[in-house]
Order: C-alpha cells, then sequence, then structure tokens
C-alpha cells in the first residue's frame, strides 16, 4: 500500500538558520506517527511546509504515493492534509458551526445552505463521538473544546491526514485523555495521524512510531515498545538529560507576599480574579497551577500593578502595595517576569543593553548628570550576559534576534540582579527548549534557596509540581485547592482545573 | 404637515450618511479601516456632477461610483497588498480627492469650486401613499437614490450575514489568519470590502451633486463620510444599525435648519447632538459596541 506521506530530503532555510535540513520521513496510512524535538528542531517549520503554509526550498513531497507540490493551505486541503494549530485558528466571534464550515461552505446560490451544513456537521459529530455544541460562540467554550472545533474543522474538509502541532500543550490530564481517545477513534476509522509534541509520556502512550528531530535533521524513527522515555530525551537533546532537579529542603522565613481577598475585574465588569487569598513566605516557592485563563496572568498583573485590584489587599515585604504604581512596587523589591516577554518583557527591536537596562534608567549608577552612563550600563550588560550565559553576537544587537532561551536569560538577568524579595514568574519557560528550561528552574530554585518568595504561575503541570512547594489549582478565578506536590498525581490536579468532579466528565 | 416635512428632510440627509455607513460596515468588517471615505464621496460628487453635465444623470451616478472604486483601489493597494498604515492612507486619500476635484473643476468647468448646474433623475411619486395627507413631503418627489439606499439595507445585512461571501468577508475581518489557512483569499476578501466602500461612497457623493443641490460645490460632502464612520460605530458595524444611525444624524441636521428659524436654542446646541452621542458610544458610555478583532491590522503571511 501506498505511504500517507513520504518527504524526502526536504530542506528549508531561513535567513541565519537551517530550519530543516535534509529531512526525511516516512508516515504509513492508518498510524499515529509522532515527531518530537526540541522548540527550535524544526518540528513546526516541517509541519507548516505539510500545511502549505511554506514552500521548502528543496527535497521532495510524495502524498499517497504522489509526487505533490503543496503550494498554499487550500492545495494542502485539496491533497486531504488537515492542520491543527498549536494555537487555535479561530474566529473567536463566530459559533462552532460557522467556524467548522468557513472556506467550504455548503451553498444556496449566494447564500448559505446553513440547515445543510448543520446536518454535516451533526454527522461527523456522531461517526466520531464527539460532543459539542454547535452554536456556542469559541470565546465562551473551554480549551478543550476549541481543539475539537479544530480537529473537525479538518475533518468536515475531507481530511485524512490530521497533523497536530502540539495538541496536548493547552489541555489538563483529562482533556488529553480525551483526546487520545478521540485520535485512536480517527485512527479506527483509517485516518493517519502526524502528532508533533515534545512531551515524552505522550508521545510513548498514544505513537504507533516516533521520529525524532534534532537541530532541523532527523535523529532516527523508533518504536515506542522499544525505547524508553531517556532514550527519547537523549535523541532530543544529543546528550543525557537530567530529568530530576534537585531541590534542597530550605526553611520558610517571613511572609513576604500576601495576597488577602483579591478581586480583580475585566473591563466589562466581570470578576477575573475572584477572592484569591495566599501568603507565600521567604524560600518558598508557591506555583499555581490551572488552565489559562482562568485569572492566572490577571492575578499576577495586579500584584505588579499592571492591572488594579478591585477589592482586596497585596501586602509586599510587609507593605501595602495595593494601588502603588508600578515604579514603587519594583523598587520595593517585587521582580516581574512576565508570560509573553514579546509584549512585556521586551523591546524587540532595541538593543540587548538597552533591554538590559530597562527599567533602572533612573538609578543612579547607571547616570551620569542627567544623560545614561553607557560604560556602566555596558559593563553592567556584560557581566549579566557572562553570568547568565546570553549567547549572543553582540550587547548592540537588537534582542530579538537572539533566541526564546536567551531572551529569557536577559529578562532574568534584569529582573534578579536587583536581588528582588518578592519575584513574580509567569509562564517563565514557555516556548523555551529543555536546556533553557532547566536553566530558569535552576536560577529559581537558587532564588528559593537565597530566601526569596516566588510566585511561579505556569500551565506546564509537571515543571509546577517539580520545583513547587506548594500548589494551588486557579479555576474561574479562584483558588480552588490547594496540595503539596509530594501529595497529589497530575490527574488530581486536573479534576480541579476542570472545575472539580463536576465538570470533569464534561463532554464524555 | 411639519412633522412630515421634518421627517422628509431628515430621510435626505441621512441619506449621504447611509450609503457611505453602509460602505464602511463592508470594509471595516474585512478588516481594513477607511477614513478615506469623505475623499471618495467628494471625487463622487465631483465625478457625478462631470458625468451628469455631459450625459446625463444615470451616466453620472455610474461615474461616480467608478471614481470611488477608483480611489478605494488606492486605498486598497497601499494598505492591502502593502500594508501601508490605514489611517495615514485614508488621510491621503481625502488630500487627493479634494486636490484632483479642485483641479480638474478647474481644468473642465473653468471654476475652482462649483459645476454648472446639472439635473438629477426623475423623481418618483409612490402611488397610495401619496394620497395620504400627512406623509405627503416623505412620498412625493421622492428621489430613486433615497429608494435605493433604503433597498440596500437589508441586502446588505442579507450579504454579510447570510451568505458565505459574508461569511468569508467577517472571518478576514475577524482573524485573517484563521481564514488563510482555510484556503480563504485574504486578499481578496479585503479588496472586495474596500471596493465596496469606494462605490457607495461614490455613489453617496453623487446623490448630493445630483439629487440633493444639483450642483457640485466644493466641500459639498462637510465631513459627512467622516459622520458616516461614527454612524457604523453607532449602528455596531451593522447595515441596520448604520441606518438607525443615520437618520438619527439626519433628524438632528434637518432639526437644526428649522431651530435656527424658531431661535430658542442656538442652532449649535442641536447640531451637537449627534456627535456628543458618537462620543458617548465611542467612550461605551451609551452601549457597549465592538468591531472586528482584526480591524485595521495589515494582514502579512508567515507572521505568528
Amino acid at each position: 500500500m501506498d505511504k500517507a506521506v513520504v518527504l524526502r530530503g526536504i530542506t528549508k532555510r531561513f535567513p541565519g538558520i537551517v530550519a530543516n535540513d535534509r529531512i526525511d520521513l516516512e508516515v504509513e496510512k492508518g498510524e499515529i506517527h509522532a515527531i518530537v524535538g526540541e522548540n527550535g528542531a524544526g518540528k513546526s517549520t516541517l509541519m507548516k511546509i505539510l500545511a502549505g503554509i511554506y514552500q521548502p526550498d528543496e527535497g521532495e513531497i510524495y502524498i499517497f504515493g504522489k509526487k505533490e507540490k503543496i503550494t498554499s493551505p487550500g492545495r494542502a486541503i485539496e491533497l486531504k492534509i488537515g492542520m491543527v494549530h498549536q494555537h487555535f485558528m479561530l474566529v473567536d466571534r463566530f459559533t462552532v458551526l460557522e467556524n467548522i464550515i468557513l472556506g467550504a461552505e455548503k451553498r444556496l446560490g449566494i447564500a448559505l445552505d446553513e440547515k445543510k451544513c448543520r446536518k454535516a456537521v451533526e454527522e461527523l459529530l456522531s461517526l466520531y463521538n464527539f460532543s459539542l455544541n454547535l452554536d456556542a460562540r469559541v470565546e465562551e467554550i473551554s480549551v478543550g473544546q476549541a481543539q475539537r472545533v479544530e480537529i473537525l474543522k479538518v475533518l468536515y474538509r475531507g481530511a485524512d491526514i490530521l497533523v497536530l502541532d502540539e495538541p496536548t500543550a493547552v489541555l489538563a490530564p483529562q482533556e488529553v485523555k480525551e483526546l487520545f481517545n478521540n485520535l485512536r477513534r480517527l485512527k479506527g476509522e483509517g485516518k493517519t495521524i502526524i502528532f508533533i509534541s515534545h512531551k515524552l509520556d505522550e508521545v510513548l502512550e498514544i505513537a504507533d512510531r516516533i521520529t525524532v528531530l534534532r537541530r532541523g535533521r532527523v535523529e532516527g524513527t523508533v518504536l515506542p515498545s522499544r525505547v524508553t522515555k531517556e532514550d527519547l530525551a537523549r535523541m532530543m537533546v544529543g546528550k543525557p538529560v537530567m530529568m530530576k532537579l534537585d531541590k534542597e529542603p530550605v526553611n520558610a522565613g517571613d511572609v513576604l507576599l500576601s495576597i488577602e481577598d483579591l478581586v480583580v475585574k475585566e473591563s466589562s465588569g466581570k470578576p477575573i480574579v475572584n477572592g484569591v487569598s495566599l501568603k507565600i513566605r521567604g524560600g518558598e516557592i508557591y506555583g499555581i497551577a490551572g488552565i489559562e485563563g482562568n485569572g492566572q496572568k490577571e492575578l499576577a498583573e495586579a500584584i505588579i500593578g499592571l492591572r488594579e485590584a478591585s477589592s482586596g489587599r497585596i501586602t509586599a515585604c510587609g507593605r501595602d502595595i495595593t494601588g502603588l504604581s508600578i515604579k514603587e512596587i519594583r523598587d520595593l523589591g517585587v521582580a516581574f517576569i512576565p508570560e509573553d516577554r514579546h509584549r512585556q518583557g521586551l523591546v524587540l527591536p532595541m538593543k540587548v543593553w538597552e533591554n538590559m537596562m530597562l527599567g533602572y534608567h533612573t538609578k543612579k549608577e547607571f547616570l551620569k548628570g542627567k544623560s545614561l552612563n553607557l560604560k556602566a550600563i555596558r559593563r553592567f550588560t556584560k557581566n549579566k550576559v557572562e553570568e547568565y550565559g546570553v549567547r549572543l553576537s553582540s550587547i548592540e544587537q537588537p534582542i530579538e534576534g537572539l533566541s526564546g532561551g536567551n531572551q529569557q536569560k536577559v529578562i532574568l538577568g534584569r529582573e534578579l540582579s536587583r536581588e528582588p524579595k518578592v519575584i513574580v514568574a509567569s509562564q517563565p519557560t514557555r516556548g523555551l527548549d529543555v536546556g533553557a528550561a532547566e536553566f530558569v528552574h535552576r536560577e529559581l530554585l537558587k532564588m528559593r534557596k537565597k530566601g526569596r518568595a516566588i510566585l511561579l504561575i505556569s500551565a506546564d503541570l509537571e515543571e509546577v509540581l517539580s520545583i513547587a512547594d506548594r500548589v494551588g489549582v486557579m479555576y474561574n478565578g479562584k483558588i480552588t485547592a490547594e496540595f503539596r506536590p509530594e501529595e497529589v498525581t497530575p490527574e488530581d490536579i486536573g479534576v480541579y482545573m476542570l472545575g472539580g468532579d463536576v465538570k470533569a466528565g464534561e463532554g464524555k | 404637515m411639519f412633522f412630515g416635512e421634518l421627517l422628509a428632510s431628515s430621510l435626505r440627509m441621512a441619506v449621504p450618511i447611509l450609503l457611505t455607513a453602509l460602505g464602511a460596515v463592508f470594509t471595516e468588517r474585512a478588516g481594513v479601516v477607511n477614513i478615506g471615505l469623505e475623499g471618495m464621496m467628494i471625487v463622487g460628487s465631483f465625478w457625478g456632477a462631470l458625468g451628469a453635465y455631459y450625459y446625463g444623470p444615470y451616466f453620472g451616478l455610474l461615474l461616480a461610483m467608478a471614481a470611488g472604486m477608483f480611489m478605494a483601489l488606492i486605498h486598497a493597494i497601499n494598505t492591502v497588498t502593502f500594508r501601508v498604515d490605514q489611517v495615514v492612507s485614508g488621510v491621503a486619500i481625502n488630500i487627493l480627492a479634494y486636490g484632483s476635484t479642485r483641479f480638474l473643476s478647474l481644468a473642465i468647468f473653468n471654476m475652482a469650486t462649483t459645476s454648472p448646474h446639472v439635473s438629477g433623475l426623475p423623481k418618483i411619486n409612490i402611488p397610495v401613499l401619496s394620497g395620504i395627507e400627512f406623509l405627503k413631503p416623505l412620498v412625493t418627489d421622492v428621489s430613486p437614490v433615497i429608494i435605493l439606499a433604503l433597498v440596500l439595507v437589508p441586502i446588505s445585512s442579507f450579504v454579510i450575514n447570510r451568505t458565505v461571501f459574508g461569511l468569508r468577508l467577517r472571518s478576514v475581518g475577524e482573524n485573517p489568519l484563521a481564514a488563510d489557512t482555510l484556503g480563504i483569499n485574504v486578499f481578496k476578501m479585503k479588496y472586495a470590502g474596500v471596493l465596496l466602500s469606494g462605490i457607495l461612497s461614490g455613489l453617496s457623493g453623487a446623490y448630493l451633486a445630483l439629487e440633493h443641490t444639483g450642483m457640485y460645490v466644493e466641500g459639498m460632502t462637510q465631513g459627512e463620510g467622516f459622520i458616516a464612520l461614527a454612524a457604523m460605530i453607532f449602528g455596531n458595524w451593522e447595515p441596520k444599525g448604520a441606518l438607525w444611525a443615520s437618520l438619527l444624524f439626519g433628524f438632528s441636521e434637518a432639526l437644526s435648519f428649522r431651530v435656527v428659524e424658531g431661535g430658542v436654542v442656538p442652532y449649535q446646541f442641536i447640531k451637537m447632538i449627534p456627535y456628543v452621542l458618537t462620543l458617548l458610544v465611542l467612550t461605551g458610555v451609551v452601549k457597549k459596541s465592538t468591531g472586528p478583532a482584526a480591524s485595521g491590522v495589515p494582514y502579512e503571511r508567515g507572521l505568528k
């Protein structure tokens, strides 16, 4: 039988890097084929080539035995390749039904034949046993449901090859289980699934075969029954990886950050943080787990002063900081590692040294009279670059040219160099590869040892459980449960991430 | 009788705002902000008068729509193909419209600021209704363009909300990347939205020249292109909403003329009402309105 997808010598270059270097890949019909690799290994580039978003510079693509050129997303759909993107490509204000049919509508003259569309989608729902409310607006549904919409979108277009890009990154453990059930059902119906991930446990669970990419090259294709997680990690990174961090016991000190009954409202007046109370002592990492969008981001922003608290009190280092300006809060010793470093942490077109001193431009040691003391700033930047091992060609280069991991190191260097007492770290390892994430974890643990109070907000449950001393689960603006990490399994936490037992079975 | 006349005059004042506001709905739902609508109305009024002067009113209307579309094409090339800032391009369109009409007016009519008198379309008396005394001002001697504008409201609404074209147009204004990955031609949809706005604004300008005034006069659009934008926002980016908003604006304009005669309240205050209302709407005081999510953002492939 013809193979579903065959890639031969696919090469894609971007200015400065070779994202895909002579990739060979064979995907059998009706299998779940996982592609794993670190961030930057070239997984997403490869998938975008399959989806028709990028064109390869060299190489050949065979789909079901025929040589093809995938010149556009439209062409990919014609070839029955459906892409389920990591960042959902949904129109928030459209209904589920509208999102599914968009671009492949059934017509009645020029008008939309809504009845016929609805019928077709309902047939798909029952065939694959998916549950979805077709009339709900996408902005109202859960992440797991939105992902089902994405999958239905490609099924509706008759896709036989489904490409899922990091599909579990945003899901709670229970939702992952449901996704896997759905994928197995799709496989049962003869669909071919390409599953991209860097979560090794999941890949070992779901895949029939696994291809490992490293630095744009194929490192090998293996059977999950023949390899261990450690083997895969070694193939991905190219050297043995320590899977465990050593976390020394630290005696907790005074309470450095205390939040009482904090309420933060959205512009519409709806409370997004709804009565959060917590205390963090020096030498303690308090992890907040939860599906994104449950108020974590707003909680962090309220602490640092980016958002106004509509009621409640935030105390840091013994002072009430509610309502203080960001500058005052920072000067008191609160550091902030924002979740979106491109929007909040850095000014991308500005130079590395300029970014390194953002927020410190009024500090005496960086001033000479009224103007900046460039010499002192450059010296400071060079020291930090060395200390944190930032890889760059020059501190004069714009920071957008640095990799995500190196950008994050600059932020860490800046935020932690002022010896803060309280550190608010929001998704600090998002988008970082294993090595860089490990570095961030070690830095946070170093700060813990120094007696700082750390609030760690993360969608990565594994991360929270491995480095936090206490874990709170945030759901719907509230902390609904609190655990010590050694007392719980990810599944236990997952129940609360989905809103408690009641909703855990939602959507079957 | 006074009331009937006031309504009729409101409607006449509302029509150019309505036509342009409908155009604004199309371009904004496709995600392109078009503040060049004023300029497109200006060229519409000039070319409409020019066409009507030489070849009669029908040709005038067609020429006006073509001229509006041409200006819209420039805006689309600027903002969609070359991703120029949409506001900057809109301002440039307005300046170009003003300058070009003045130049051409001098060259063709030998007058910088007006055209000779031109005649409009034959007026219509609506049968049956014109028998009712109260409605008489409203239904006799009606410009066919007024009827066309009113008919265009449900048509636009249908096109935007119930057709395949409309669904795709809206998707492009909300999330162009999502639309692109579904094989929808984002650029084509955006061009369509912008061009439609140009055609409707051109028609609106022609209405002013041919139907309302009977000649082209420099500055006759009086910022109505901008008011139309406000009407579109006020109407929550929906054709039907734009209709009510345009009528409100038309009403306050019509009222201000009559209050001048009465002289109790300075007419400037009456004239302020729509603008104050618009400001209140924009600040969310009167009601909450939200535009298309990706409006004003140029779309570029291959960006995250």
